[in-house]
């Protein structure tokens, strides 16, 4: 059952057709999908839900395809963990982790969006998809794309990630760098795709694509056994993640399936990239485009398409936006890869980097519940922290040797032995 | 052609006629859509119409004026 009800223009009003299409005719406003809800009172129920297996489409009657998913059917419904080690060290009482860092296929939150912005390409008759992408959705776009025999065209800036270019390139896409910044890439494939005719999952089917964001937001609150968090933390590229959790949230609660906990919504930058948390610090709903620079190149997006969208959500929902220096970042990695046994990628070290912040400007309270979206995973982004760890101290393999390294390291441990 | 643009005016910029420059300079129709303008910034949705080469010449004319302009997509309308 399909309750879309048509592409609604976010700035007028004006109501279009169910086509790839995503820019409104009169105003130039973002389109985004909307549904007809009251077809699903008493029909959507939690236990529907529950009876479904553990992946992202067990919510498929909030997504925008009409019929079920061709692509992408295995992915979501990644785990949630109440982070005990990390509350201590914060100061706070209930912390969560959603953990996309281990997202299925590809290992980021990308796989929610591309499985919908797929699956609706094929509906549409598309056989060739393709993306601009800071990494992570060109390696998802590429896997997705392999799987479901669709030819795929992946943009990319040249001096992305060495994990993140072959976390694509190995999925046989038509990768393509950029002489330029990711606003440049973005810029380029706008034209691609008016010429092209590709299904570009963020450009002509960015709506439908946005909306696989929303199953990140559905998933935290049934995991939290149907109850929306007060606070999330949220890492912002374009700002589009940041409004589906809030759009998701407010689905739920008007579906009747978790409480109104007025939750508020955080969003998390880099220092190098943060023209969204500038203009929510400054009282500004202007976006003002910045050149990107920052080791976050995931979140690297200097003029973000949703970015005033996002910053309402911040306004309203009564949260805030901060940012992190590219040091404190290594050190969020660090911090949650110690505490927690998760390692995460740059955008994971913004997202934990600008909770701690918040929190210490009294911004997040310390007795209530946060959730901390971790959206990627670290072994992408290893050139970030390669300087920071600990090399292996190569000795011979004696006990000789080993009790030496002992002895100097730890005397206390040799002693005992 | 029809080209779609979002401009961008930064502060040094903002206070500026370019548009009514850009109509004056170059044989195109300018048809403002959407705008907002601050002190700081403005962002305008603006459509053109005329020659393709008049309209890549004054797009490369409004970059050179300092603006930042990013296409919508770049969708050729017959007539
Ligand atoms: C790991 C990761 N987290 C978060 C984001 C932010 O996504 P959005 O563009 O929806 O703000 C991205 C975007 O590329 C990403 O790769
Ligand atoms: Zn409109």
């Amino acid at each position: 059952m399909s309750i879309v009800r048509a592409l609604k223009c976010r700035e007028c009003g004006q109501e279009y057709a169910i086509e790839p299409n995503h820019v409104c005719e009169f105003c130039f406003g973002p389109l985004e999908i909307v549904y007809d809800y009251d077809q699903l009172e008493g029909v959507f129920t939690r236990e529907l839900v529950e009876s479904r297996p553990h992946t992202m489409w067990r919510y498929k009657e909030l997504l925008p395809l009409d019929g079920d998913p061709t692509v992408g059917v295995q992915n979501g419904f990644t785990p949630l963990i109440r982070a005990r080690n990390l509350e201590k060290v914060l100061g706070v009482s209930e912390l969560y982790i959603k953990n996309d860092s281990v997202c299925h296929p590809t290992l980021s939150f990308k796989d929610r969006v591309v499985s919908v912005a797929l699956s609706k390409a094929v509906e549409f008759g598309f056989k060739t998809v393709a993306c601009a992408s800071t990494g992570n959705l060109a390696g998802s776009v590429a896997a997705n794309a392999a799987a479901a025999g669709l030819e795929s065209y992946v943009f990319i800036p040249h001096d992305l990630e060495q994990g993140k270019v072959l976390g694509a390139g190995i999925f046989g896409t038509s990768i393509v760098g950029i002489d330029g910044a990711y606003d440049d890439v973005n810029r380029l494939c706008s034209e691609v795709a008016g010429k092209y005719g590709w299904a570009f999952v963020n450009v002509n089917v960015r709506p439908f694509y946005a909306e696989g964001s929303k199953t990140y937001g559905y998933e935290i609150m049934e995991q939290l056994g149907w109850r929306a968090p007060k606070h999330v933390v949220v890492p912002m590229a374009s700002g589009s993640l940041c409004t589906k959790i809030d759009k998701a949230i407010k689905e739920f609660i008007r579906l009747g399936l978790v409480e109104d906990q007025e939750t508020a919504i955080y969003g998390a930058q880099a220092t190098g990239c943060s023209p969204i948390s500038q203009a929510v610090k400054q009282g500004s709903d202007l976006i003002k485009p910045v050149q990107a620079d920052t080791i976050a190149k995931s979140l690297a997006i200097g003029n973000p398409a949703d970015g005033y969208y996002a910053s309402r959500v911040i306004r309203d929902s009564g949260g805030w936006a901060e940012d992190v220096s590219d040091e404190e970042v290594v050190d969020a990695i660090k911090l949650l890869a110690e505490t927690e046994g998760i390692f995460t990628e740059t955008a994971g070290g913004v997202t934990l980097g600008v909770t701690r912040k918040l929190i210490e400007q009294g911004r997040i309270p310390r007795d209530e519940s946060i959730v901390v979206c971790i959206t990627g995973n670290g072994l992408k982004t290893q050139e970030a922290v390669a300087d920071a760890i600990a090399r292996p101290r190569v000795i011979r393999p004696s006990i000789h040797d080993f009790d030496a390294m002992m002895a100097e390291e730890r005397p206390a441990a040799a002693a005992d032995a | 052609m029809k080209l779609r643009v979002y401009l961008t005016f930064h502060e040094d910029t903002v206070r500026q006629p370019i548009i009514w420059k850009l109509g004056k300079e170059f044989d195109v129709v300018t048809n403002i859509r959407t705008a907002e303008v601050k002190d700081h910034m403005g962002l305008v949705g603006l459509e053109l119409d005329g020659d393709d080469d008049v309209i890549e010449a004054a797009i490369d004319w409004l970059k050179a004026q300092g603006v930042h302009v990013d296409p919508i997509e770049q969708n050729i309308i017959e007539g």
